[in-house]
């Protein structure tokens, strides 16, 4: 009952397999789940920009969607954030003495750090919560992280207007150098987008990784200056500067704390700006071709 | 030497295997302990098993085709085409296709909590049309998918969808775009009869704009109707290729038999 290959839709016989691969080129079929080249996906990612905003839209629209005050939670979640903070690092432990503005200090710390941690952690779930998506349509994976990002970007919009009003209360002016903040967010996106891919991908392998996630997330607040002056315990512990000033979250902290706070406190490390760059290309560049280099494997099994 | 035809292949399945690690339920209990005694033992976590589910298939499909998967449940039909459409790596063997091939089946839902409005859209973009495109053929895949016609469902959450009204607005974006390879898995079994004329119709379409169809169902009927060509899976294996009415009668024959 065999049918000769080229009835169509038939068994190949053993001898015509060999020449499978030569056919398909032939006809210009290409290898199916194949990882295309890193330009080739690029190109695929940007045809797809509006599926990333049409989904970044979209978990905004849904995060509220089942509470009363709906999107009104955008600006009470950091600020109900700050207040917990304040209450505790502010008043319960005085950990705010040498920092002439604590509170604008502590409140740009504060969003400055959740805007990256939340990034992180909805990037890195983004595959597993879209597992359906993922094995409907065939489109770049690192759609998702990165649809994540953006739609904490845009919440970090959100937070910076209730900061900027948080700022102005404590008697900061507004001047030119507020101009700066969008570079700094720019370049932290970035850098937040390579961390969510990294941790993405790490995450589509290793399950146990999310458990894990909120607690190193933790751990890099608490190193990272929110709520006390790094330069403080540089001062105690000197030893300690190379490592605490190679946090890339204090850079991107301190440097929205001197965009925003006429005296922002004990300088940090020195040459924020190249370092606020570096962290963004290596770590956002980095992580786009990490996530690209497993591309093939997403969402299988 | 095999006849010569005048269509392109769109599909080329060169000996493939498919082998994927499943979680089942754990027979055994699960606790901390257990766990750790796993650990330390270096064992597999429990429930994970290795399916061999697809088992040196070769094929050849061309353009303009619709070819019918039938076997038993568990026979690797679902799992070759997920493979076809490159949603499965391949252990051994490889899939050669024209285009990227789209799958829709039954286990494929969107975002539940979006409308079926913006999961009409969201699809649509994920397909890669641009935005404006997409609010074009909107009003038609709402149409089409027959959704609205005992009221307004597609301004609700796609969670309060009934199976079949789920499954239809998945075919219905799905078949909105001109597809080289369309996998339908199923998808047919849930509509109803008004439902399955349209879709029926909407496959013959796909077809003669030249693209390559594959209909995995357990409807006989279904598949006489718009498949000329069937494979018979048996255990992840061609058991027998052909016209449909001979791959049927021997398919039924044997079902018969149990």
């Amino acid at each position: 009952m065999d049918q000769p290959a080229g009835t169509g839709a038939t068994a190949l016989h053993p001898a015509e397999r060999v020449d499978a691969a030569t056919l398909a080129r032939a006809h210009g079929l290409t290898r199916g789940g194949a990882r295309p080249t890193l330009p080739a996906y690029t190109a695929q990612l940007w045809a797809r920009r509006h599926f990333v905003a049409a989904l970044s839209g979209a978990r905004l629209r849904t995060a509220y969607s089942d509470t009363r005050l709906g999107a009104l939670w955008q600006v009470i979640t950091p600020l109900v954030n700050a207040a917990v903070y304040f209450l505790v690092f502010g008043v319960l432990v005085d950990t705010g003495r040498g920092i002439e503005n604590f509170v604008a200090y502590l409140c740009t710390g504060v969003f400055v750090f959740s805007f990256t941690q939340q990034a992180v952690q909805t990037g890195g779930r983004a595959l597993a919560d879209n597992v359906a998506l993922v094995r409907a349509v065939r489109f770049p994976r690192a759609s998702l992280p990165l649809a994540a990002t953006l739609a904490q970007l845009q919440q970090y919009a959100v937070s910076l207007a209730v900061l900027a009003v948080i700022v102005l209360g404590t008697g900061e002016p507004v001047t030119r150098r507020w101009l700066a903040l969008l570079p700094i967010v720019l370049l932290q996106a970035v850098f937040s987008a390579g961390l969510a891919l990294v941790v993405a991908r790490l995450a589509a392998r290793t399950t146990d990784l999310v458990q894990l996630l909120p607690f190193l997330m933790r751990t890099w607040l608490y190193a990272s200056g929110v709520f006390y002056s790094v330069a403080a315990v540089v001062e105690r512990v000197p030893a300690a500067a190379g490592l605490l000033h190679a946090n890339p979250m204090l850079v991107y902290i301190d440097l929205t704390r001197q965009a925003l706070i006429a005296s922002p406190g004990p300088a940090g490390p020195a040459h924020l700006w190249p370092l606020a760059v570096a962290w963004a290309v290596v770590v956002g560049g980095g992580g786009y071709v990490f996530f690209w280099h497993a591309e093939e494997t997403y969402g299988s099994g | 030497m095999a006849e010569q035809r005048t269509a392109p292949p769109t599909v080329i399945v060169d000996d493939l295997h498919v082998v994927y690690r499943v979680r089942v339920a754990a027979g055994e209990r699960t606790t901390p302990a257990t766990a750790v005694r796993r650990l330390v033992r270096r064992q597999r976590p429990p429930g994970v098993r290795e399916v061999h589910a697809v088992r040196g298939v070769s094929l050849v499909a061309y353009q303009g085709q619709a070819i019918g998967l039938i076997g038993g449940n568990g026979s690797g039909k679902s799992t070759l085409l997920r493979a076809i459409a490159g949603l499965l790596p391949a252990e051994r063997g490889a899939v050669f296709t024209r285009g990227q091939p789209s799958l829709l089946g039954v286990n494929a839902a969107l975002k539940t909590d979006l409308t079926g409005e913006r999961n009409v859209v969201l699809g649509c973009l994920a397909m890669g049309m641009t935005a404006a495109e997409a609010a074009a053929v909107m009003p038609g895949i709402i149409e089409f998918s027959g959704i609205n016609e005992r009221g307004d469902f597609a301004a609700l959450p796609m969670r309060t969808y009934s199976a079949g009204m789920a499954a239809r607005l998945r075919f219905a974006i799905a078949v909105a775009r001109t597809h080289d390879v369309l996998l339908v898995d199923e998808a047919l079994a849930t509509g109803d009869a008004g439902f399955q004329q349209r879709a029926l119709r909407r496959m013959a379409e796909l077809r003669r704009q030249a693209g390559t169809l594959f209909l995995v169902s357990h409807d006989n009927r279904s598949i006489r109707d718009s498949c000329e060509r069937c494979i018979w899976l048996d255990d992840g294996a061609i058991r027998l290729a052909g016209p449909t009415a001979e791959v049927l009668a021997a398919y039924e024959a044997e079902t018969r038999r149990g």
